[in-house]
């Protein structure tokens, strides 16, 4: 099974040709790490995943991205179904200012599920994946805005979760949190492969050594290397990547 | 240049410190037996005890490396290398120390011939210039040149089977000395072993630069 295929991928912002001729596919049930320098493309191709950059008015793409076998900009497909399928989480921890129990409802309920006890269920097993469930079980009517940054992103990746995704695209979800609040970042991530396909932009190189089965590593628009973590952190192809992750770039 | 270049440039000098205290042992060896001068064995023995603190400065340099740093890729590779041939080159240098040891207790009172028909000397040549031609390959990254070494110890190996041969029929002829030529020969199995060693040093620069590993082809799949 391949869930995700980029075939030939090439964006541009106006005249700005920021991803060139982008092949990759992607395994289920696995963590993919993006990484490369800023500005190398990685997030662009990431939100072209989940057609995060159609807001962008000087976006343009050319080639085919296949998700669970489909062109998902084909005009038949519906984006905000796309995006059920296709989870983000952020950089920054970015919980609407309701309360937790909401946060997490919300998607459901955009979504029409009207079953209170469907919510409920859902709700709690959505934190329960995020583990976050036990931190916030006997305050679930309180603001979101009142947990702690680490706690806000797993509320987030809960919100995630709610809605059945099969794919999570996380934004650097870690870049913002100290060391604890990572760690169980991580954790998570960990644990949450088994059920879905996780893609994940990072600049922490140790973090993308740690959690991901297979790296990318972009430059300059292009896909330089793409290969299992272990190989590509001990003994890299390209001298490029060689060069950015033992930090002598440029 | 990122925080880690100094760190690894600083462990590649000590290692290839440690490298010539080590061919030094193997140099002053050959010039207590050329010259029968017992004071030179002395030193070598006394050295071993500058080679075992290099060994353990470099192994705390390597884990401190590891523990701060979390070097990857080459250099992950080079303090990994760096961990194994500091092993091989402390025990090269213990073979030393046990050849001093004897040259110390013996040299004065053994015919200089027999010295000579064990090929120690010849030994102890094909060992400096393997260990001088391992530094020039690590400090100029030449695996070529790694790679070529390793073909010298087919020499070593070559003058221990005549060392055998040596012991049988010296032991014959004195029969007296029995105790001190079977030592001599257990010394050229110790130089031989050496040139082992000195073959996996080479592989460990190989492996630091080309990311190849080169000891148990044959297992390999």
């Amino acid at each position: 099974m391949k869930p995700i295929e980029a075939k030939n991928i090439n964006v541009y912002y106006g005249d700005n040709h920021v991803l060139k001729d982008i092949d990759i596919t992607i395994k289920e049930n696995t963590v993919t790490a993006f990484i490369g320098p800023s500005g190398c493309g990685k997030s662009t191709f990431l939100r072209t995943l989940n057609r995060m950059n159609d807001y962008i008015d000087s976006f343009r793409k050319k080639g085919k991205i296949y998700i669970d076998g489909k062109d998902i900009y084909d005009k038949k497909v519906r984006v905000e179904e796309l995006r059920r399928k296709v989870g983000m989480v952020f950089q920054k921890p970015n919980p609407f200012p309701k309360s937790i129990f909401e946060n997490v409802a919300y998607g459901l309920k955009i979504h029409g599920i009207k079953s209170k006890y469907e919510i409920n269920d859902t709700v709690e097993k959505s934190l329960k994946q995020a583990a976050l469930w036990n931190e916030v079980k006997d305050k679930l009517d309180k603001p979101a805005l009142s947990l702690s940054g680490g706690q806000q992103q797993r509320l987030c990746i809960a919100r995630t979760l709610a809605v059945k995704p099969s794919i999570i695209l996380m934004d650097e979800p870690a870049s913002a949190l100290d060391p604890i609040s990572t760690a169980k970042i991580e954790e998570l991530i960990f644990e949450l492969k088994e059920k879905y396909t996780i893609v994940i932009v990072t600049h922490n190189m140790q973090q993308a050594s740690r959690i991901s089965d297979r790296t990318a590593f972009f430059y300059l628009g292009e896909l330089v290397e793409y290969g299992k973590t272990s190989e590509l952190f001990t003994n890299p192809r390209n001298k490029q990547t060689e060069n950015y992750i033992t930090g002598r770039f440029g | 240049m990122p925080a880690i270049e100094p760190e690894l440039q600083a462990l590649k000098e000590n290692l290839l410190d440690m490298l010539s205290l080590v061919r030094n042992q193997l140099t002053k060896c050959k010039k207590a037996i050329q010259k029968k001068d017992l004071s030179i064995a002395e030193e070598v023995i006394a050295d071993e005890r500058k080679v075992n603190v290099q060994e353990l400065a470099i192994d705390r340099d390597c884990e401190s490396i590891l523990a701060l740093y979390t070097p990857v890729a080459t250099d992950l590779r080079l303090v990994l290398a760096t961990l194994k041939i500091t092993n091989d080159l402390e025990r090269i240098g213990d073979n030393a120390k046990s050849l001093a040891r004897f040259l110390k207790d013996n040299l004065r009172d053994i015919p200089g011939t027999w010295i000579e028909k064990y090929n120690i000397e010849a030994m102890l040549d094909v060992l400096t210039s393997m260990l001088k031609d391992m530094g020039e390959a690590l400090h100029t990254a030449d695996t070529k040149l790694a790679r070529h070494t390793t073909k010298h110890d087919e020499q070593l190996n070559k003058y221990n089977r005549e060392a055998y041969k040596t012991a049988a029929e010296l032991i014959k002829e004195h029969p007296e000395s029995g105790k001190i030529l079977l030592t001599l020969f257990s010394l050229t199995r110790d130089l031989e072993r050496a040139g082992d060693l000195t073959k996996n040093i080479a592989e460990e620069i190989v492996f630091h630069i080309e990311a190849k590993v080169m000891k148990h082809k044959k297992d390999q799949k």
